[in-house]
């Protein structure tokens, strides 16, 4: 096959700064690096056929071998259609992004970004494993998280009934060990982001007992 | 073989493409566009199932459009495995049109939802790429084929122009045009190698390239026919756009739109370059497209999120199954790829459902739709069962032919995956168990932060709210789905049997090429394409195929009297024991189909 070396250059010139154009963020930059591509295709398409030649059609005396091929030309106008309707498709949709979010970039998915933001593991997975404690562990009277452990330990209904203990322990659980202690000890619920279980001081404890 | 059906073929194009002019041209009379729609997609189906029933006898028929015999004109070309894929596309997007309709009619106060004046002749002009997609002859029609449907599928992916939906679609067109501008130039480049585009003609002219070339083009196909089946490397794309259209658009899109992607993956591999150059590569990328995709799905915290991520991981068993370059592999995979257009489809139907009762798909803030509406749990727990592949179910039989394929082959990328698809069971049984556990299980005040459609006073409330967002018109077809896809398992023997037969066709090539090319052109090739042909496990052997070529037996391979009869002839009475154990040990579906499917394959040889 003998191909026009100017094309060629051309349809690797077309190729080069259409995939550098896509690699941008700006969308009205991929839009003009897909046109310049699409240009590149056609070009190949049409160097397809071969050399130049003449019109295909028989007439007395021309032969075979003068005549280009004509099929790529047909598939060029096709795919010419085709780039043409998804320009404009594409614009569309680019006018619409800068209308609506004053943007014209490839935008980030916010659900991507929630997922990869979440924490490592689930906490709800991994509730009601009781923290792991020991009577034969030492103990530490000045520390509040531990009494209150020996507290539960003893007296498994703490936190609940309002006897002396508890209600020292439920002063403690509210002020100090609220949203790290006790949610993660018992009532972990579902919450992937610490935060709201610090704004809803009451809502994962309570679940916790009434399980 | 009936000529006359035959010349009916491209009306299952031309009838929606009919339909969606109408459309367009009765786009204020919203009643008269949704009955020439319905009207046009019934025609559609019916017309199809005539072609199933007319393919299903006589095998492969070609049309050549004008007249223009094949190499030079646009021939579109029907065999078994178009034609069922023909037939369940269209009574999957008939089933979500009724959804659609349904919808339109019962959320007028929800502006998003409803459709608008475009959204039903776009849709027809959905199926319209997608059924040209699969009678394509050629590569262009298939090029065309796919632009078309591509095109409707940006206007239904970006319906209504909200700002979520632009930013998910700008994604999902750039990266599609990347995909299509790829295909086209590897066109290109094989029209220059060999002069032809027509399918059948490139099946022979491919062949004597030389082995480089080879590679290039095959390599060059399979990346463009990757992006858009969305296989691992090449997967990106989809879980970022397909959940922000309107629940029945991405029900379609998951259905339909990736495996035509693997429909001509498989068209790749079976007609134009057969044999087992790049098998070891697509099995690692089948590998890596399950396991990626089912952890990505894993880490979702939003149910269509996660429901499109393990569409992209079953994507890998599909790929596994054609990979294996076997009888029993290939018709698994179809029998799959049917499976699994309609469980995808239902279950992100259903999911439409979960977000109108509940008002959110966010897993953490659902709870108590086990008590509110127990219909909805059924429909939701049997296609999740499904598609987890548990036993009795079709998602089951399906990959137990893949994995008995892999174990057949008996290589130890083969063995990784089977061990890799029964890990990605697993785990996607276990993504399925989170959204069941919580968004049915739990009750809906332990859920994070529920909606106040959750919170009913009591359980008639609950009930009586059923009525207005759960309306019988959107059940109703998620019912039907619901039933297709246990259809799929009630008939598992003859469409089993049926998958084989298609598989066998296509390993084969004759039928294929001799519609096309007619008889004449194939009888000069005829020695080289069995040659070809004979690589392949299982082909023409009549005997069920998976015995002579396993070298390990399990329980339940398939088994068929006239083997047991040549085996006892052969050996005397040796394995006796071992094929009376096989036979009362295996499953019962599972060996039914496979004697069934040896029937059939025998029946086709001779």
């Amino acid at each position: 096959m003998t191909i026009n070396l100017t094309l060629l250059v051309l349809m690797g010139a077309l190729f080069a700064v259409g995939v550098h154009l896509l690699l941008e963020r700006s969308l009205t930059r991929v839009l003009l690096g897909i046109i310049l591509i699409s240009n590149g295709v056609n070009l190949l398409m049409l160097q397809t056929a071969g050399r130049a030649g003449l019109a295909p059609i028989v007439r007395g005396d021309a032969g075979f071998e003068d005549m280009l091929d004509p099929l790529p030309q047909a598939l060029v106008l096709t795919a010419i259609v085709i780039s043409f309707a998804l320009t404009s498709l594409m614009l569309a949709l680019i006018y619409r992004s800068w209308a609506l979010a004053r943007q014209d970039e490839v935008a980030d998915d916010e659900e991507d970004r929630r997922v990869a933001a979440q924490p490592v593991h689930d906490p709800e997975e991994d509730s009601d494993v009781p923290a792991e404690t020991s009577e034969f562990s030492e103990a530490d009277p000045a520390d509040p998280h531990q009494a209150r452990q020996r507290g539960r330990l003893l007296n498994p209904q703490a936190g609940r009934d309002a006897t002396a203990g508890g209600a020292v322990e439920d002063q403690l659980r509210r002020g100090l060990h609220e949203p790290d202690d006790d949610a993660g000890a018992r009532g972990r619920a579902a919450e992937p982001d610490a935060g709201s279980a610090d704004g809803s001081s009451d809502g994962p404890p309570r679940r916790g007992r009434r399980r | 073989m009936d000529g006359d059906l035959a010349s009916l073929i491209p009306l299952a194009v031309l009838l929606p493409v009919l339909g969606a002019g109408f459309g367009f041209a009765f786009y204020r009379q919203q009643t008269t566009q949704r009955a020439v729609t319905l009207g046009t997609l019934t025609l559609t189906v019916v017309l199809e199932i005539v072609l199933l029933a007319d393919v299903w006898q006589g095998g492969a028929q070609a049309v050549h459009l004008a007249g223009w015999p094949a190499p030079f004109g646009i021939a579109m070309v029907i065999d078994r495995f178009s034609a069922l894929m023909l037939v369940v596309s269209s009574i999957i997007t008939l089933a979500v049109l009724l959804y659609a309709v349904g919808q339109g009619a019962a959320a007028e106060e929800r502006r998003d939802d409803g459709p608008v004046s475009i959204f039903y002749p776009t849709y027809l002009i959905l199926v319209a790429g997608v059924s040209n997609a699969f009678l394509a002859g050629d590569l262009f029609n298939l090029y065309v084929g796919f632009e078309i449907f591509l095109t409707a599928s940006y206007v239904l992916l970006t319906l209504g122009g909200g700002e979520a939906r632009i930013r998910a679609g700008v994604t999902y067109v750039v990266v599609s045009i990347v995909s299509s501008l790829l295909f086209l130039i590897t066109i290109g480049v094989i029209y220059a190698a060999t002069g032809t585009v027509n399918l059948a003609d490139l099946a022979l002219a491919l062949g004597e390239l030389d082995r480089g070339m080879q590679l290039l083009l095959h390599v060059m196909l399979l990346v463009g026919f990757g992006i858009k089946a969305a296989v691992f490397p090449l997967a990106f794309w989809l879980p970022d756009s397909y959940p922000t259209a309107p629940a029945p658009v991405t029900a379609v899109f998951a259905g339909l739109l990736t495996k035509v992607g693997i429909y001509s993956i498989i068209r790749t591999e079976t007609l134009l370059f057969p044999g087992e150059r790049l098998n070891t590569a697509l099995m690692i990328v089948a590998l890596l497209t399950m396991l990626v995709g089912i952890l990505g799905a894993l880490a979702q915290s939003d149910v269509k999120r996660m429901l499109s991520f393990t569409l992209t991981s079953h994507i890998g068993y599909l790929v596994f199954g054609l990979s294996l370059l076997s009888i029993t592999g290939m018709s698994a995979t179809i029998y799959y790829v049917a499976h699994h257009i309609t469980i995808q489809t239902t279950l992100f139907l259903v999911t439409g459902l979960i977000e109108r009762r509940s008002g959110t798909s966010a897993v953490d803030r659902l709870g108590g739709l086990a008590k509110i509406s127990p219909v909805l749990a059924v429909l939701f727990f049997l296609p999740a069962m499904n598609l987890a592949g548990i036993p009795p179910f079709s998602g089951f039989i399906g990959k137990l032919g893949m994995i008995q394929g892999g174990v057949a082959e008996n290589t130890a990328i083969a063995w990784t995956l089977v061990v890799g698809s029964v890990v990605t069971s697993l785990l996607t049984l276990l993504a399925l168990a989170r959204i069941w556990a919580r968004a049915f299980w739990r009750r809906a005040e332990d859920a994070d932060d529920p909606d106040p459609l959750l919170m009913s006073k009591t359980l008639a409330h609950a009930r009586a709210a059923n009525k207005r967002l759960l309306p019988t018109s959107m059940t109703v077809p998620t019912a039907l789905l619901v039933g297709l896809s246990l259809a799929f398992t009630v008939f598992a023997g003859p469409l089993l049997s049926f998958s084989r037969a298609a598989a066998q066709d296509m390993y084969e090539r004759t039928p294929y090429l001799e519609a096309v090319l007619g008889e004449e052109r194939v009888d000069g090739v005829r020695a080289e394409l069995r040659e070809l042909a004979a690589q392949v496990d299982g082909l023409e052997t009549g005997d069920g195929g998976a015995e002579e070529h396993a070298p390990v037996h399990t329980s339940v391979e398939p088994r068929d009297a006239e083997q047991l009869e040549s085996d006892d002839a052969a050996d005397g009475h040796a394995d006796d024991a071992a094929s009376g154990a096989g036979d009362g040990a295996g499953d019962g579906a599972g060996s039914g189909a496979g004697d069934d499917a040896g029937d059939e394959a025998g029946g086709e040889s001779r």
